[in-house]
């Protein structure tokens, strides 16, 4: 493992599927009447948020709690940041403070990297969506979704997602989600396919590692599984589709359409869910429907990602010898 | 973990071979149903890796001894190891608690070999997260000494005297395709690491 996490991009498979499993063993805990590790106890966790958020922080918070590390929450409003104040600034004020580990959002692209290679903290930094860039933990949470679900919870231990065919639609342009997952879904050996209206697809997009299609129908047969994505308007400036009606007809999510897809396949998506727009009240109510399962597994994934990234030593220096290395 | 990667040097030699640990294996599911007058309420959790195997043959032969089903699971120490920050995180193994909990139950905790007594810490801590046993038992196939800690097993399959210059390596046939314990000599003595 590296020691920041800022893009879905810098993880190996061996490393994707090290959080992954890691991941399944965390899910357990919360099985068990105290749901509590002690592994992170004395470490300070900042989860500074830049932008609003309510489930990725709330999942930040949760894991980092049932890991015994101390949670720091730090949202720009209410704060210094909304009298003036830099990154930089705000970056040297948490340091000061002792932050093992900095868990980011924020509304600029770049911004988790800067704070990661400038030199201002020495803890890790945990990309927690930067702008359109990327979402890193939530294309982990999806992945782990999946292997869940199409692998199977302990006969996907030391598995990738190799062969599956992933559709994601919708608004790509905005979604830092969707680049995220098609990153780290190509690296897991899925086959990924964009499925969106010209506007909302980025420029550069050949460059991924994915196909594009414009038609929703076409790919429905072949999906393993489904992500639906927000069309995000505050983010818009622009008319990206004639109407909202027009783009739920060609790219929503209905009954009709999830009969075509296979008997095995899932739908997922990220959250917020705009019921009516992007998907329909049925689909997201079904069994085959992921939503509310990626946010219990969400914790789980940030969970093994805190571990990972703080559970080891701090330096990067060899460690000392230890008398006890038989004892595993 | 390290030492099972370094090739047995030549000067490693076995003190206890295949039958010598289903021997050891049989006297100690015998003396489990001795104390603990029939081991009806006898969980037996193996500490991973080896640990584990070695609580399944003692279920295996639990079993032959009673007759009946003798629970067994296993309890992963990671998280809760003193010596996490010495070392890059490691991955997790798999903590399996049979069905039956460990509420109330006699915890007969199955590990390779007993050390520093760390590790039995750790699993002591862990236990207490999941449960509250009527009381926890120690198995261990080998005890080499030098304990840190105020911890001793209740059922041992050897003593082994060593020197701190010594490396015990417990093979399994579930792992390492076959039975042994191996006493060898550290080929370089790391300078004051110890």
């Amino acid at each position: 493992m590296k020691r920041h996490l800022i893009s879905a991009a810098d993880l190996t498979r061996d490393d994707a599927v090290l959080i992954l499993d890691t991941a399944e063993e965390m899910a357990r805990v919360a099985d068990r009447p105290i749901k509590k590790l002690p592994t992170l106890r004395g470490r300070t966790v900042v989860n500074l948020f830049f932008e609003d958020s309510t489930r990725t922080r709330i999942s930040f918070e949760a894991a980092a709690k049932r890991l015994s590390a101390d949670v720091i929450n730090f949202s720009a409003k209410g704060s210094s940041v909304s009298k003036g104040e830099s990154l930089k600034d705000t970056a040297l004020t948490l340091e000061a403070m002792g932050a093992d580990a900095v868990v980011i959002r924020h509304g600029a692209s770049g911004a988790p990297y800067r704070l990661a290679t400038s030199g201002w903290i020495d803890g890790a930094v945990v990309n927690a969506g930067d702008g359109t860039h990327e979402h890193p933990t939530q294309a982990l949470l999806d992945a782990f979704t999946m292997r869940r679900r199409l692998v199977g919870a302990d006969s996907g231990l030391g598995r990738d997602l190799e062969g599956r065919r992933i559709t994601i639609v919708g608004d790509i342009l905005h979604s830092r989600v969707a680049r995220s997952n098609v990153h780290l879904l190509n690296t897991l050996g899925a086959h990924v396919t964009l499925v969106a209206p010209p506007t909302l697809v980025p420029v550069g997009v050949e460059q991924w590692p994915c196909e594009i299609s414009y038609g929703l129908d076409e790919v429905l047969p072949e999906s393993d599984a489904v992500m639906m994505l927000r069309v995000q308007r505050e983010r818009m400036n622009a008319a990206y589709f004639p109407t909202e009606r027009e783009y739920s007809r060609r790219y929503g999510l209905d009954a009709d359409r999830m009969a075509r897809m296979p008997e095995h396949a899932i739908v997922m998506h990220p959250g917020p869910m705009v019921r009516g727009m992007e998907i329909t009240a049925e689909v997201a109510d079904s069994d085959r429907c992921t939503v509310v399962e990626q946010v219990a597994n969400g914790v789980s994934i940030r969970m093994a990602v805190l571990y990972l990234l703080l559970g080891g030593y701090e330096s990067a220096a060899p460690a000392a010898p230890s008398r006890t290395e038989e004892n595993k | 973990m390290d030492a099972q990667h370094e090739a047995p040097g030549n000067a490693a030699r076995p003190v206890l071979e295949a039958p010598d640990i289903a021997r050891v294996l049989t006297r100690i599911a015998h003396e489990i149903v001795e104390r603990a007058k029939g081991a009806d309420d006898v969980v037996l959790l193996g500490i991973p890796t080896r640990g584990v195997f070695l609580a399944r043959r003692l279920a295996e032969k639990l079993e032959e001894i009673t007759g009946g089903k003798m629970p067994v699971g296993s309890l992963d120490i990671t998280m809760y190891r003193d010596d996490l920050r010495l070392r890059p995180a490691r991955a997790l193994a798999r903590t399996e608690i049979p069905g039956e909990g460990i509420e109330g139950r006699l915890v007969v905790l199955v590990d390779d070999v007993l050390f520093s007594g760390r590790t039995i810490r750790a699993a002591l801590d862990a236990l207490g997260d999941i449960g509250r046993p009527r009381a926890v038992q120690l198995a261990v196939l080998v005890d080499r000494g030098h304990r840190e800690l105020p911890i001793r097993a209740d059922y041992v399959g050897k003593n082994l005297p060593t020197s701190l210059r010594e490396t015990v390596k417990v093979q399994l046939a579930e792992e390492d395709g076959r039975d042994a314990v191996l006493l060898g000599v550290e080929r370089t003595a790391p300078a004051g690491g110890q």
